[in-house]
């Protein structure tokens, strides 16, 4: 009796070794960095995490087939090292020594990889499943792009400023233009005393006027 | 030019803001000739330890600058007329001068406006969290990042597909870029506002735009020594690399950077002089503006090589970890195992034990050395370089609104020289009958220049700006400074000029002048301008393009100008040098038409012109 039972146990065993070894068919290697992720609050890795992993594999299997036959027993670990990094099988049990094609455990573990990454508080970085690709979250994009409202802003700025300064601008125009037509009508009002025919004023400003009549030769003149 | 209005602000202000804005050209534009960033973009580009290109940058200033400067100063003041009409003075056959001057001003300012666009661009895109150079998007089907962006960095990728959108070749003109017109029309706009009147309008802004800056820099500068790797940074900067001084670049650089950096032969200098009252000193004006600005640059350059040595122990030090982990998935060692410190030990360890193994990891060479003399060409320190570093700071998106209103600012300032030297030889020629609003003809200026430039934002616009750096506001300003000082030395005598420049300070000439005018300048302009065409004739002119399908890439492709560039190349240089000719020829012409017609005499006889103008104060 214990010599048939030894003899299963050995046959597992070997069973297990041959499915779950580094570049099996189906295997899988995982890749933990703990301390980067949570520096002084790392946790160490025993046999309880590698417990609560294969739990969390075993999850995933279920979530993803909806069968309820994925046991933890089934997901395998093997040749964990101090990076810490191993590899993992699952195995079907429903087919003796057999594993789960690869394809379904890669669909399983990327519909549950949220869940997984949580459960370690790690992230898709500090977990890493090396053949396994993670969908990347896109960016948050606002409706309209950010940059187009800082520019609508710095353009009214603009526009007020230039309408600002073009309106100051004719406003002291006009300014200008009625004082100078004021200045003119207040002018014409004051009577102008005439000399013949010329007005005083033109007279005092102006150093002399030519008399044409007598002026034959420009030379005999002394330049103004 | 002296308007009621225009005295009295910069009269009271004692001519302070006229004087900011001259130590402008300080946007970090690309090419080797930008004020107080081009000093240390220079020295990156160039793989010269900085504190070995100080000593050309010195040289040039003291034999170059500061003389030229003085003398497009004391030229202003003392004829009261801007850059044409002062030059027609001195002689009619020299004023060429202003005309090539001017065309000059127009070729400046068509281009410099696109690079404030994109300084804009960035701007308005810092107010997004995270900041959207600092992550990749992501490709088509969510797995994995856009190839481009991962090949290359994410700063990268920003600046040359969401912002240029460059195209692989300077013949592929590709399409106008949305985004930068809009942007474009936004900083035509905002030039428009603040040269709307004038140097009324200006005189005001320029208050803003030279202050700010030296308040950004100085939080930049607290900052940049706060950060870890900013004494590596000073360090680099402050080590003189003597043996870069064999090379004639670094000297050339430095004579054709001191013109743009202190604004010289850009007929700016000489419009604003005209606005001062004539007995203004204007030796003490040139000394002190050239000191100021060396200062600046000085100043400026702490903040950003205590970044830039943040930034390149930040890559080193990410360079190192990238190893480390490649190391330690590779042998399945515990974390942590290897960290910074005994990394160099473990190597050797790990190469004496497994050779194979760490030969099949590929790994990078961390070499913080190399890090530090990385450089980038083209517009790379501000949108690369900074940007990266900003990234790395915390609290990014504040330090990145203020870099870019400070980069922004000290670009509008320099744009209001160009503006400046555009609009003022248009009043002096009355092409505009004199009715027409001052608003009308520099909304005209505006308008035109926005819709010729255009053309930059096109997807090889950042190849077109190179090639107008590089070639239009190298060459003309020294030959117009040449022309500058031979014409007033030769031309119109340094006697004379003397006894002017005498009048006006109260003192003589001392014998620095002296030298610096007669022989020290032009000489060293000569040999700067043979040495310049001297190098671009020993091989055919190049170009580094963005190509994402380049073997090499994220490295740049070397690509050689296509003939028809070439000569709009020569063309650019030869377009403002032809006007000094040109205009000699011309005036000859009426000269001689003017001798076999003898009834236009008279008109002559009564004019100042060629009479001796010591005996005129002149004050229009």
């Amino acid at each position: 009796m214990l010599r048939a039972l030894l003899l299963t146990l050995s046959v597992v065993a070997i069973a297990h070794a041959e499915l779950c070894k580094p570049d099996a068919q189906n295997a899988f290697k995982v890749r933990i960095s703990i301390k980067t992720a949570l520096g002084d609050n790392a946790y160490a890795w025993d046999a309880n995490e590698e417990y609560l992993f294969k739990a969390m594999v075993a999850f995933a299997m279920r979530r993803y087939s909806s069968k309820s036959t994925t046991q933890i027993s089934n997901v395998l670990l093997c040749n964990v090292t101090d990076r810490v990094s191993f590899w993992f099988v699952v195995t079907d049990s429903s087919k003796n020594v057999t594993t789960v094609p690869g394809s379904e455990v890669e669909a399983a573990i990327r519909m549950n990889r949220n869940r997984i990454n949580n459960a370690f508080l790690l992230s898709d970085k500090t977990l890493q499943f090396l053949k396994i690709t993670s969908t990347l979250s896109p960016p948050v994009e606002p409706s309209t792009p950010v940059w187009l409202i800082v520019f609508g802003v710095v353009l009214c700025l603009i526009v007020a400023g230039i309408v600002f300064l073009i309106i100051s601008g004719i406003r002291k125009h006009k300014k200008k233009n009625k004082e100078s037509t004021e200045r003119e009508n207040l002018e014409e009002k004051v009577e102008v005393t005439l000399e013949n025919g010329i007005p005083c004023e033109a007279l005092d400003i102006k150093a002399g006027h030519v008399n044409g009549v007598f002026a034959a030769d420009d030379e005999r003149f002394t330049s103004l | 030019m002296d308007e009621e209005v225009e005295c009295s602000i910069l009269q009271c202000s004692g001519h302070l803001p006229q004087y900011f804005a001259l130590p402008r050209r300080q946007s970090k534009a690309s090419g080797c000739q930008k004020g107080w960033a081009g000093t240390l973009r220079c020295a990156v580009e160039s793989d010269t330890a900085t504190g070995a290109f100080l000593i050309p940058y010195f040289i040039a200033l003291l034999f170059e600058g500061i003389p030229l400067l003085h003398l497009e100063l004391a030229l202003g003041q003392y004829l009261r007329k801007g850059s044409i009409g002062a030059w027609n003075t001195i002689s009619a056959y020299l004023g060429g001068i202003g005309v090539a001057s001017w065309m000059v001003s127009v070729l400046i300012s068509l281009y410099y406006n696109t690079v404030l666009t994109w300084v804009m661009w960035y701007f308005i895109n810092s107010f997004q969290e995270p900041l959207p150079w600092s992550v990749c998007p992501l490709n088509e089907n969510r797995t994995g990042f856009n190839e481009e962006c991962y090949e290359s960095t994410a700063v990268n990728y920003f600046w040359y597909r969401k912002t240029l959108n460059i195209t692989p070749d300077i013949a592929e003109s590709g399409r106008l870029q949305w985004w930068l017109i809009l942007c474009l029309a936004a900083c035509w706009a905002i030039v428009y506002l603040c040269t709307i009147r004038g140097i009324e309008t200006t005189g005001k802004a320029i208050y803003v735009t030279a202050i700010f800056p030296y308040l950004v820099l100085t939080i930049f500068l607290i900052q940049g020594l706060t950060l870890p790797g900013a004494t590596e940074g000073l360090i680099y900067l402050f080590t003189p690399n003597l043996s870069t001084l064999k090379n004639p670049r670094v000297w050339l650089d430095a004579a054709t950077q001191i013109f743009f950096s202190l604004s010289l032969g850009f007929g700016g200098l000489i419009a604003f002089a005209s606005y001062n009252p004539t007995k203004n000193d204007c030796e003490k004006d040139a000394v002190t503006v050239a000191i100021v600005n060396s200062m600046t640059s000085l100043y400026a350059s702490i903040p950003v090589f205590s970044v830039l040595g943040f930034k390149a122990t930040t890559a080193y030090w990410d360079c190192l970890d990238r190893n480390i982990i490649n190391i330690i998935n590779e042998f399945d060692l515990p974390e942590e195992s290897i960290m910074r410190q005994n990394y160099t030990s473990w190597i050797s360890f790990l190469n004496s034990s497994y050779p194979e193994k760490i030969a099949g990891l590929k790994l990078k060479s961390c070499d913080l050395q190399e890090f530090l003399d990385q450089s980038v060409s083209g517009t790379g320190l501000a949108f690369i370089v900074f940007t990266q570093a900003i990234i790395l700071m915390p609290g990014s998106q504040a330090w990145a609104i203020l870099f870019f209103i400070m980069l922004f600012s000290l670009g509008l300032s320099s744009m209001f020289g160009n503006i400046e030297g555009v609009f003022t030889p248009l009043l002096e020629l009355q092409i505009v009958p004199k009715s027409a609003p001052k608003e009308l003809l520099s909304g005209i200026i505006c308008l035109i220049s926005f819709l010729i430039a255009l053309c930059f934002t096109l997807g090889s616009g950042s190849y077109w700006i190179d090639i107008f750096d590089r070639y239009a506001s190298s060459v003309p300003l020294l030959v117009i400074a040449f022309f500058e000082v031979i014409g007033v030395v030769y031309i119109y005598k340094i006697n004379r000029f003397s006894k002017d420049v005498e009048w006006m300070t109260g003192r003589k000439l001392n014998l620095y002048w002296q030298i610096t005018w007669r022989f020290i300048s032009p000489l060293l302009l000569l040999i700067v301008f043979t040495a310049f065409v001297t190098l671009q004739l020993q091989k055919p002119p190049s170009y580094t393009a963005w190509n994402p399908k380049y073997e090499g890439f994220p490295m740049k492709e070397e690509k050689v100008y296509p003939p028809w560039v070439q000569a709009i190349c020569v063309l650019l240089v030869a377009l403002p040098c032809m006007c000094l000719p040109l205009a000699a020829l011309f005036h000859l012409v009426k000269q001689k038409r003017r001798s076999k017609d003898p009834s236009l005499v008279p008109s002559e006889v009564f004019s100042c012109q060629g009479a001796n103008i010591n005996f005129s104060h002149p004050k229009e």
